[in-house]
C-alpha cells in the first residue's frame, strides 16, 4: 500500500514539472528554436532587393558563405569587435573585483553601500542608443570636451575623435565599460557574499594577509560566477551594435575601424539580403559557441578541483 | 550550512550558463523574423505586374470612385499645402480630411532610418489587392530615390491619369526628368523647383572681397577654380569658405555626365572625382571641414561667430533651416546674400505620385493638376509658405515685384516667426536666379541607385579627406558599401 502511494505520488510530481515547464518550452520554441533554424535555412539562399525588385529566393547551397569569406572582411570586422570588447572589459573586470571586494568585505564598514551601488548601476539603465548620443554630442569637434580642453589650453585646436581609429573604439570600449561595470560589480558581490565567512575568519587566525585572502580564498571560490560573467559579457560582447552603431552613424568609420559583426549584419538588411545576413548569422552563432567553450574550458576546466578543496578545509574547520 | 550555499551557488550559476545556450541563438533570431516577412512581399511583388496590367483600364473607365483617398508622406508639408491651398479642403484633424464626400486619410511616416521607403515597399506592391479603403492613393516622393518607385509598377503614369504635355508645360525640366521611367513615361510631379545656389555671409563678402554685392561675389566664385582662390582669400581673414566638404557634393553630383550605375556597373564620373580633388585639397589647406551636413559643427555657421562664408541651398534652406527665427544669428539679422555659384544645381523637393491600384484617379489627377499648374494656387503657396513654385511664369512674376522685407517676430504663439526671404537676404530679392538655375539643372543623369551611392561616396570620403585612407582604399569602402546596399551593382 505504501509503495504504491508513493509511486503515484512521484507519478503526480512529474506532471507538474511538465506543467511548469511548458511556457518556456513553448516560448523557446517559437521565439529561439524556430527562428534559428530558419535563419540557417535561409543562410542557403540567394534572396534580396535591388530597389523594388526583388531576387530570389533561389537555393545557392554555399555560396553566401563563400561570398562572406571571399569578400575578406570578416575577419576585419570580428577583430575590431574583440578589440573593443576587450578594451571595455579588461578594465570594467578589474574596477567590478576590487569595487565589489570592497563592498563585499565586513571589515572595511563602508559606509553609504546602498548609495554607491545604486549609482554604479544608474549606467546601465540608459538605453544605449541615448547614451551614445550623448557621448556623440560630448565629444564632437565642437562639443564640450573639446571646448574644456581648448580652454583649458591643454589642446590647441579642436581633437576629431570620430576621425581617428584609437579614440573611437576607446570611447566605445569606455561606453561599454561605464555601462557594464555596475552590473558585473553586483553580480561578483552576490558570488562574494556567497562565501563563507568562517574560512576569512580562519585565514586571519592563520595570519594570511589580505592579498593572500583575496587570491587564494576569494578568486578561487568566485570562479562559477566569474565564469558566467565572462562568457555572457562576451557574447555580449560579439553581438555590439548599437553604441558604435549610433556613434559612427553606422558607418564604423574611421575607415570601418569600428564596424562590428553585428553592424556588418545589418548593413545587408538595407537590400533585405537574408541569405548573406543569414549566412553571417550563423557564422557568428558558431564563433559564439566556439569561444564560449573555449572560456568554460579555460577558466572551468580546473575548477572542480579547486572548488573542492576550500569545501574540504570547511568541513574541517567545523570540525575543529 | 556554508555547504548548501556553495551548491546553491553552483546550481545559480549553472542555471545562468543554461541561459547562454539561449541568449547565443537570439543573436540569429532577430533576422530570421524578418526573413519570414520579406517572403510574403515577394509573393506580392510577384503578383504587382498583373496588377498594373488592370490599372489602366481602371483609370479610364471612373465611373463611381472610391470613398477614401489614402496618402502616404513623409511629414506634414504637403499636408499642410493641401489644408491651406486646395479648394474644398475640409481638415478634419490632424490625420484626416475631407474633400466633397470623400474622406482624406494621411499616413505620414519619417524618412529616418529609410522607414518611410519601408512602409511604401510594404503597402504599395501590394495596393491592387487592398480593400477599396485602404489602396494608397498618392504617395510622394524624393528626388533621391523616385526613379525606385518610378522604374517599379507602383506607380501610374500620367499619360493613365489623363494629364497631357501641354498641361504641365510651364514646369521646370528638371523636375519632369526625375520622375520619367526608362520608357520615357512621366509618373509625378512637383509643386516645388529647390534650384539652389550659393548662400553668402554679406559680412564676410564685404571684408574679404570689398563688395557684398551679388555679382561681384559671383565674379569671386564662378567656377571651382575661382572658388578656391577666394577659399585662400577667405583662410587669410579668418573665414572658412564652406562649413564642410559635403556642401559642394550636390553641386558637383548635380552636373555628372554619366549616371552611377550604368549597365549593371559601378562608375565614378570625373565630375564627382573632381569634388574629391578640389575638397581634399581644401581641407588640407585648412579651408573647410569635413563634418556631416545637419551636425552641429555644420550649422555653426549660421551665426557670425562661426566663420562660415558660403552654404549651398535653395529657398527652403535659407527660410526654415538656418535659424531666421533667432535674432542673434546671420539670417536674423539680414545678413545673407544670394548668387548662383559655380554650378546650377537643385536639392530637395517633393514629387506627387498616384499609386498603381488608386481607386480615385479622377480626384488625383485634380490635385495632381491643381498642386502643381494651377497659377494662382502657385502664386498663393510662393507668397505664404516660401516654397520656391515649379512654375517658370510665377517665378518670373515674382523676380519683377519687389518683395518687402518681413523682420523675425513673436508670432501668435510665442514663439519666434524668422523673416521672409528678402529680409533674410539682406532686401535681396532672389526669384531671378532661382527661376534662372531651375532652367539650368540638368536631371537627366540620374540612376535607381542615387541614394544609396551617394550617402555611401561621402560617407567613405571623409575618410579620405580626414588623412585615414588613402583615395583607393576609401573608394574600395564605397564600392564594399554599395555592394551591401545594393548586390545586384557590379562594383569592380
Amino acid at each position: 500500500m505504501n509503495k504504491k502511494k508513493k509511486r503515484a505520488g512521484t507519478a503526480r510530481y512529474n506532471k507538474w514539472g511538465y506543467i511548469f515547464l511548458l511556457p518556456f518550452v513553448i516560448v523557446y520554441v517559437i521565439f529561439q528554436l524556430i527562428p534559428l533554424i530558419d535563419t540557417i535555412y535561409n543562410s542557403f539562399f540567394e534572396n534580396y532587393r535591388s530597389g523594388l525588385k526583388q531576387i530570389g529566393p533561389n537555393f545557392v547551397g554555399f555560396a553566401n558563405y563563400l561570398k562572406l569569406f571571399q569578400t575578406g572582411d570578416l575577419p576585419t570586422y570580428f577583430a575590431n569587435t574583440m578589440i573593443m570588447w576587450v578594451m571595455g572589459f579588461v578594465p570594467q573586470i578589474v574596477i567590478s573585483l576590487i569595487l565589489a571586494y570592497w563592498f563585499s568585505d565586513p571589515s572595511l564598514r563602508l559606509k553609504g553601500q546602498r548609495f554607491f551601488k545604486t549609482v554604479i548601476y544608474l549606467p546601465n539603465l540608459i538605453m544605449a542608443a541615448a547614451f551614445a548620443m550623448l557621448f556623440f554630442t560630448l565629444f564632437s569637434d565642437s562639443g564640450p570636451i573639446n571646448s574644456i580642453l581648448v580652454g583649458a589650453g591643454i589642446l590647441k585646436e579642436p581633437y576629431s575623435f570620430f576621425s581617428h581609429v584609437g579614440s573611437t573604439r576607446g570611447l566605445v570600449a569606455f561606453m561599454n565599460f561605464i555601462m557594464w561595470f555596475g552590473n558585473t560589480t553586483i553580480l561578483l558581490m552576490a558570488g562574494m557574499m556567497g562565501i563563507d565567512t568562517s574560512l576569512y575568519e580562519a585565514a586571519q587566525v592563520d595570519g594570511a594577509t589580505s592579498s593572500q585572502v583575496f587570491w587564494k580564498i576569494t578568486l578561487p571560490l568566485l570562479k562559477p560566477i566569474l565564469l558566467y560573467v565572462v562568457i555572457t559579457s562576451l557574447i555580449g560582447g560579439l553581438q555590439m551594435f548599437d553604441v558604435p552603431q549610433i556613434l559612427t552613424g553606422g558607418t564604423g568609420d574611421p575607415n570601418r575601424a569600428s564596424m562590428t559583426m553585428i553592424m556588418y549584419l545589418n548593413n545587408h538588411l538595407y537590400s533585405k539580403n537574408y541569405g548573406l545576413a543569414g549566412a553571417l548569422s550563423v557564422i557568428l552563432f558558431i564563433i559564439t559557441g566556439l569561444l564560449s567553450l573555449l572560456v568554460y574550458r579555460m577558466i572551468g576546466g580546473t575548477g572542480d578541483d579547486s572548488y573542492g578543496k576550500p569545501a574540504k578545509s570547511v568541513r574541517k574547520a567545523k570540525r575543529r | 550550512m556554508s555547504k548548501k550555499r556553495l551548491v546553491s551557488a553552483a546550481m545559480a550559476a549553472a542555471f545562468a550558463a543554461s541561459l547562454i545556450t539561449g541568449c547565443g541563438s537570439s543573436g540569429g533570431g532577430t533576422t530570421t523574423t524578418t526573413a519570414a516577412a520579406g517572403q510574403t512581399t515577394t509573393k506580392a511583388a510577384q503578383t504587382t505586374t498583373k496588377a498594373a496590367e488592370k490599372t489602366t483600364t481602371k483609370a479610364a473607365a471612373s465611373g463611381s470612385e472610391g470613398k477614401v483617398l489614402n496618402i502616404q508622406a513623409w511629414n506634414e508639408e504637403f499636408k499642410s499645402r493641401m489644408e491651406d491651398h486646395y479648394p474644398g479642403y475640409e481638415k478634419v484633424d490632424a490625420t484626416t480630411g475631407k474633400i466633397g464626400d470623400v474622406t482624406v486619410k494621411w499616413t505620414i511616416t519619417p524618412s529616418k532610418d529609410n522607414a518611410y521607403q519601408n512602409q511604401l515597399d510594404k503597402v504599395l506592391p501590394d495596393n491592387e489587392k487592398a480593400s477599396a479603403d485602404d489602396k494608397v492613393d498618392i504617395f510622394l516622393m524624393e528626388a533621391d530615390y523616385a526613379l525606385k518607385y518610378v522604374n517599379a509598377d507602383v506607380t501610374m503614369s500620367l499619360k493613365d491619369l489623363g494629364i497631357s504635355d501641354s498641361d504641365i508645360s510651364d514646369q521646370y525640366k528638371y523636375t519632369q526628368d526625375i520622375v520619367k521611367d526608362k520608357s520615357g513615361n512621366l509618373k509625378g510631379l512637383a509643386w516645388q523647383a529647390c534650384s539652389a545656389g550659393l548662400i553668402y555671409n554679406r559680412a564676410a563678402a564685404k571684408e574679404v572681397l570689398g563688395s557684398d554685392d551679388p555679382a561681384t561675389v559671383q565674379e569671386a566664385v564662378k567656377d571651382w577654380s575661382a572658388f578656391s582662390d577666394t577659399a585662400g582669400k577667405l583662410k587669410e581673414a579668418g573665414y572658412n569658405i564652406t562649413a564642410t566638404t559635403n556642401d559642394t557634393y550636390r553641386v558637383y553630383s548635380n552636373n555628372v555626365k554619366t549616371p552611377w550605375v550604368k549597365d549593371g556597373k559601378l562608375t565614378v564620373d570625373d565630375n564627382i572625382k573632381k569634388w574629391v580633388d578640389d575638397s581634399k585639397a581644401l581641407v588640407d589647406a585648412g579651408e573647410t571641414g569635413t563634418q556631416d551636413l545637419w551636425s552641429d559643427d555644420w550649422s555653426k555657421g549660421f551665426y557670425p561667430d562661426g566663420k562660415v562664408f558660403c552654404y549651398f541651398g535653395p529657398a527652403w534652406l535659407i527660410n526654415f533651416s538656418m535659424k531666421g527665427d533667432d535674432t542673434s544669428s546671420i539670417a536674423g539679422q539680414g545678413g545673407w546674400g544670394f548668387c548662383a555659384g559655380p554650378q546650377s544645381f537643385y536639392w530637395g523637393g517633393t514629387w506627387i505620385a498616384a499609386a498603381a491600384g488608386t481607386d480615385n484617379p479622377t480626384l488625383v489627377k485634380d490635385i495632381m493638376l491643381k498642386m502643381t499648374t494651377d497659377k494662382s494656387i502657385l502664386k498663393d503657396i510662393s507668397v505664404k509658405d516660401a516654397d520656391c513654385v515649379n512654375s517658370k511664369s510665377v517665378n518670373a512674376e515674382l523676380a519683377k515685384e519687389t518683395i518687402d522685407p518681413v523682420a523675425p517676430a513673436e508670432g501668435d504663439d510665442g514663439k519666434m516667426k524668422p523673416g521672409n526671404i528678402t529680409y533674410i537676404l539682406g532686401g535681396q530679392n532672389p526669384y531671378k536666379e532661382l527661376s534662372e538655375g531651375a532652367e539650368k539643372v540638368d536631371m537627366s543623369n540620374i540612376s535607381d541607385y542615387d541614394q544609396g551611392c551617394n550617402e555611401e561616396f561621402q560617407k567613405a570620403m571623409k575618410n579620405y579627406f580626414d588623412g585615414n585612407a588613402s583615395y583607393d582604399d576609401a573608394l574600395t569602402q564605397f564600392k564594399k558599401a554599395v555592394n551591401e546596399k545594393y548586390p545586384d551593382v557590379q562594383a569592380d
